[in-house]
């Protein structure tokens, strides 16, 4: 197989590659890793990043696409398929293929609609005719539910089993470095008592587990979720949607940084020109409709693939310049709110005496930016990433709903809302596309929010965890 | 005698703390009569505003009182409910805190405030309740009550505000007044206003004042009784008289010895060791043993019960409960160094009606409306070596002078010339490069370092931005011989400015001006922000670096005891310039500007004696300074001239000027 380099992928991994590099240098520095450590103490942040990851590994498996080798040729020259598929389209590579006719709700062994089947006598009738792939070979719905249940509870039992092994090893690794004992240990995690909230992690964990189980064994057989209007599975777009979803809410910060933080700073730090040029910038910016132009920005790299055709040679190149284009306009136009709080952070800055020191000892301006100044508004950054990341996420479904978001053939949890709009009004009503969505957004944004609390209540030092409730309760 | 107003009995309140449960209060016992003015000092840190929140119990959501009593006329105040402790507060215990400016409401008229109040707990409404207010405020001497009722906070000035605060308090008719350092954020000449305000009311109305504050001047001249609270505790109690007569805890002592002024010039100051202990888990003997040079073996394993002294004497320390009071006789304070004789060499640095006016703009297109003189015709000479003490009321821009000089603020007109070169017109590279020859030590410790820097980045960003000690092992090197130098321990460099208190902190602050070696250092109120013990540190430092490095001291305070002890010269400085200026002496002991010497007696001090002058009003404002004189709207001994132009210099001796007519008619017929 040969990797195919997507920009959008490229952009993800060094997203990773920084934030990486950001925890391992933050280790090493007491001030920085202190509030980090308060994060590992909060239980619902925890469980809450715990659910990240599970969404961030998605997405991250669907981030590394390449070309799968063909049998080889003659004269033993590798040949590469056309098809560009990542990890993620691999492993859920059955999913995938088993595409029904048309719409089926979550378990269904028949389609949702009636149709005119011909039966093998020749005669027509009227009937829900059996999914080709779903429940194969159960005989009626009866059958089902007890199959639906068995492997319910085999796939609970499983993720128990799972969960109970991952869960002991890393106790016992735990206990290793401690130096204590694994039934002590075990009941210090139980309790509670750890100074990072292992509970909540491996509670969560369970729950991942327990969910995940029982859908790994039911998707072999049925569609959890259903299938949409073409037959596609909807968990498989569901899983899908996840890297457009991160990837919106994470580029697009990526790319708004530079803007808000370099800007915003500068502002506040020179005054004078520089803030009223920065200053009407972003009202202008802001005066003018973002939909407006984040439409019309689209529409222009629409028009630029559709009469460039020779430049891409797969749809997936096509949709991921799209969705790129889509996060930079995102970008640019919301950098506007980051900016305005560090310009104001930065005038507070400026005049404070250790500012005014460094300019005392005649230290240039870039240097107080980037040592004195930078560091101290960290913190207002970090919040702010968190926050709009749920916000981004729910901008995308928005846009795709309008029309001017991602690519059509890109599957997102704003293109399966668009297509759920016209299922609603239908007769029977398809509900589950919408559903599917709702959730995966739901708990996406739900633990995106959970962990901006819990990092912005660390990052702030007027906020204390209670000691002394704690030496109350022990009293 | 009658019973006690308030009587608290071993009170202790606990709260979270970072490093775990900080037991801010340990037992705390005091009782004020009616109609007294009980006052509790100590540094900060100590617990006495802590003292005053569990009275009120409004104590911050992380505190708790684990245990003790508060009686208020028999009731217990600490068993009410949340309910009824709201008829209290106001009504029968009012406070006043620090900061006037952020205790009023600023979206609401003042009117607005003490209406509040008065329907909360007299139940009075409507025209009564205005009527009654305008009388509060008539009797906390406020001039047109009527109109500034409708007035917002923010029209008021900051004394305006306290006092507006003060009639809050009074509006309940309380029995008792907690005041939280009521006058720190004033000007002393507004702060005598606010404490003659204090005592004439208490003499009107009989109510009794718990006075917080950690200044012995204001305490000698408010307090009938005093208590000395050290980490959680209250270490002595003793009548005014007998407490300023003979204090008897080495604690209290040691705050009076701390003390700078005439007296201790040239000398070192009694500094107290260390700092106040963490109040983190219990105390097995005494809290001040590691800081008392009396301490035997029994402080440190049991802690000092009260000992009588005389009836309403009593103090926590063994050497009085066994008569070893021997011990503590005071030893004979070292003798005045010779002064340094009077410097002959050329002045180091000299400014030439320095001008520093800030342009107001308003309006869509910015356009200037008018200027802030913040200053506005300074002249001075400094000699190398030397220290000027630059004093004056907040406002009167001599901060502004401060760093026009090193040219954080751009002076409008006028010139700096340091050692011969003019520093106004120099620009960039130039600029830079002559840096490392003034620096600049700033007033609050917490705000001067970088939270996120290491003491050895903090030290070293000079020396690298000015190209010193270009090696990096000199560098170290240097830095080490820094830390020495002020006092610090090596292994400080690799720790944050958080791990340190406020003294150590400031001596931070001093070694980072002086890695570039500066041959003039200005101070910006060094040590205002510090308590006394950790501010004879500071100025003993201060001292010491003086006479080993030659360097000058530009020294702005408004602390004129500090400046007794520090300076050789002294400038005092109204609204932008330069009223009177001479050699220390010839300033503080003769003074002869009306300002000059009502500055002077506005000072609260132990000794008490100087004759009181009480000014009238605020500093008017730097953008529409009166005509003449500025200073003639509160003059007391004003007259017509005064308000037709600003006088000129006048030398009274070769080394002593003043700008005053009073003077410039002598010096007219003299000649």
């Amino acid at each position: 197989m040969t990797l195919v380099p997507l920009w959008i992928d490229a952009l993800v991994w060094l997203l990773v590659a920084v934030t990486a590099a950001y925890a391992w240098y933050a280790r090493r520095q007491p001030h920085l890793a202190a509030p980090w450590r308060r994060v590992g103490q909060s239980g619902s942040g925890m469980a809450a990043l715990v659910v990240l990851a599970a969404f961030a590994v998605v997405g991250l498996l669907d981030c590394v696409h390449y070309r799968p080798r063909l049998p080889a040729g003659p004269g033993g020259v590798p040949v590469y398929s056309v098809e560009v598929r990542s990890v993620l389209d691999a492993l859920l590579a059955p999913l995938h293929a088993r595409a029904e006719r048309t719409y089926s709700a979550p378990l269904a062994i028949r389609a949702y609609a009636r149709e005119t089947v011909e039966l093998s006598g020749g005669r027509l009738q009227r009937g829900y005719p059996r999914l080709q792939y779903a429940g194969v070979g159960r005989a009626d719905e009866a059958a089902r539910d007890r199959d639906v249940l068995l492997r319910s509870l085999a796939g609970a039992a499983l993720g128990l089993v799972a969960w109970a092994l991952a869960a002991v090893g890393w106790t016992a690794l735990l206990a290793r470095r401690e130096g204590a004992g694994l039934g002590r240990m075990i009941g210090a995690i139980a309790r509670g008592e750890t100074a990072f909230a292992w509970r909540a992690v491996l509670l969560a964990l369970l729950a991942i587990a327990l969910v995940a189980g029982p859908v790994a064994l039911l998707a072999r057989e049925y569609h959890v979720l259903g299938t949409d209007k073409v037959g596609q599975d909807v968990l498989y777009l569901a899983l899908k949607s996840i890297r457009t979803a991160i990837v919106i809410g994470t580029l697009t910060t990526l790319i708004m940084l530079p803007f808000a933080v370099l800007l915003g700073i500068a502002a506040g730090y020179f005054r004078g020109w520089v803030d009223d040029v920065v200053q009407y910038a972003y009202t202008t910016l802001n005066s003018i409709p973002s939909v407006l132009l984040i439409a019309a920005a689209v529409l222009m790299v629409q028009v630029y693939i559709d009469t460039h055709p020779d430049r891409f040679t797969a749809a997936v190149e096509r949709a991921d310049l799209r969705l790129l284009f889509l996060c930079i306009i995102l970008g640019v136009t919301s950098w506007t709110g980051l900016a305005r709080l560090l310009r104001g952070e930065a005038l507070k800055l400026r005049e404070l005496d250790y500012i005014q020191a460094a300019q005392a000892f005649g230290v240039r301006h870039g240097r107080i930016i980037t040592r004195h100044i930078l560091p101290n508004v960290m913190h207002i950054v970090l919040i702010t990433v968190v926050l709009d990341f749920s916000g981004l996420v729910l901008a995308e479904a928005v846009l795709s709903y309008v029309g001017v978001g991602v690519d059509p053939s890109m599957n997102s949890f704003g293109t399966m809302i668009n297509a759920a709009r016209l299922e609603m009004a239908r007769e029977p009503m398809v509900w589950w596309t919408l559903a599917a969505a709702f959730a995966f957004m739901f708990a996406l944004v739900l633990a995106a929010n959970l962990l901006a609390d819990t990092v912005r209540d660390a990052l702030d030092p007027r906020v204390r965890v209670g000691a002394l409730a704690a030496a109350g309760g022990a009293k | 005698m009658s019973a006690p107003l308030l009587e608290a009995i071993a009170l202790r309140t606990w709260l979270d703390g970072s490093g775990g449960v900080v037991r801010a209060l340990d037992g705390v016992d005091f009782s004020i009569r009616r109609g007294e003015t009980f006052a509790i000092v100590g540094e900060s840190g100590c617990g006495k505003s802590m003292t005053a929140l569990t009275l009120a119990r409004l104590l911050p959501e992380t505190a708790r009182i684990v245990d003790g009593t508060v009686r208020l006329d028999g009731d217990d105040l600490l068993a009410l409910p949340e309910a009824a402790m709201r008829n209290v507060r106001g009504r029968r215990i009012a406070m006043i805190f620090q900061e006037p400016a952020t205790s009023l409401n600023p979206v609401l008229t003042v009117g607005h405030q003490i209406g509040e109040v008065l329907a909360r707990h007299l139940g009075l409404r409507g025209a009564a309740a205005r009527r009654r207010a305008a009388e509060l405020l008539d009797a906390v001497g406020i001039a047109e009550s009527g109109r500034r009722l409708g007035e917002y906070p923010f029209q008021l000035s900051g004394g305006m505000k306290q006092r507006v605060m003060i009639a809050l308090a009074l509006a309940g008719e309380p029995d008792l007044l907690i005041a939280d350092e009521p006058t720190t954020a004033l000007d002393v000449t507004i702060q005598a206003q606010v404490l003659e305000l204090l005592r004439d009311l208490q003499r009107r109305i009989g109510m009794a004042i718990l006075l917080i504050t950690h200044d012995l001047g204001i305490v000698a001249q408010m307090a009938h009784r005093v208590a000395v609270m050290y980490a959680g505790t209250i270490v002595e109690v003793a009548d005014r008289d007998a407490f300023f007569r003979a204090s008897q805890h080495p604690y209290s002592r040691k705050l009076f010895a701390a003390l700078p002024g005439l007296q201790s010039r040239g000398a070192e100051l009694a500094v107290i060791p260390g700092q106040v202990p963490p109040l983190i888990g219990e105390f097995a003997g005494c809290r001040f043993v590691d800081r008392c040079e009396h301490a035997f073996d029994r402080c440190r394993v049991e802690a000092p019960g009260w000992a009588e002294i005389a009836e309403t004497h009593r103090v926590r320390c063994h050497l009085r409960s066994r008569e070893r009071a021997g011990a503590l006789e005071a030893r004979p304070g070292a003798a005045a160094a010779a002064l340094a004789p009077p410097e002959t060499r050329p002045a180091l640095l000299t400014l030439r009606d320095l001008e520093v006016h800030f342009p107001i703009r308003r309006g869509l297109l910015r356009r200037t409306v008018g200027h802030v003189r913040a200053v506005d015709g300074v002249s001075l000479e400094l000699r190398p070596g030397r220290t000027l003490a630059l004093v004056g009321e907040s406002g009167c821009g001599k901060t502004t002078v401060g760093k026009s000089i090193l040219q954080l603020v751009r002076p409008t007109a006028g010139s700096v010339a340091f050692d011969g070169v003019e520093l106004t017109r120099l620009r960039g590279e130039a600029l830079r490069r002559r840096r490392g020859d003034f620096q600049m030590i700033f007033q609050d410790p917490y705000g001067s370092l970088n939270p996120r820097m290491r003491v050895a980045d903090i030290l070293s960003e000079g020396m690298h931005a000015l190209g010193v000690h270009g090696a990096r092992a000199t560098a170290d090197q240097r830095i080490g011989e820094l830390l020495a130098q002020v006092g610090l321990d090596a292994g400080a460099r690799d720790r944050y400015p958080h791990e340190f208190s406020g003294g150590q902190r400031q001596r931070i602050a001093i070694a980072r001006a002086l890695a570039v070696s500066p041959r003039l250092i200005v101070c910006d109120e060094p040590t205002s922000a510090l308590d006394v013990s950790v501010q004879a540190q500071i100025l003993n430092l201060l001292a010491r670096l003086q006479r080993e490095t030659g360097v000058a001291y530009l020294f702005i305070t408004h602390n004129l005891a500090v400046v007794e002890y520090l300076a050789h010269e002294v400038a005092v400085m109204y609204l932008g310039r330069i009223v009177e200026r001479g050699t220390v002496d010839e300033v503080l002991t003769g003074p002869k500007h009306p300002y000059t010497q009502a500055l002077l007696s506005a000072v609260p001090t132990i000794e008490g004696g100087r004759e009181k002058i009480r000014l009238q009003g605020e500093l008017p404002s730097a953008v529409t300074p009166p005509a003449g004189c500025h200073f003639h709207p509160r003059c007391p001994r004003a007259h017509a001239r005064c308000r037709e132009r600003y006088p000129g210099d006048t030398h009274v001796s070769p080394t002593h000027s003043v700008r005053c007519f009073l003077y410039e008619e002598e010096d007219g017929r003299a000649t």
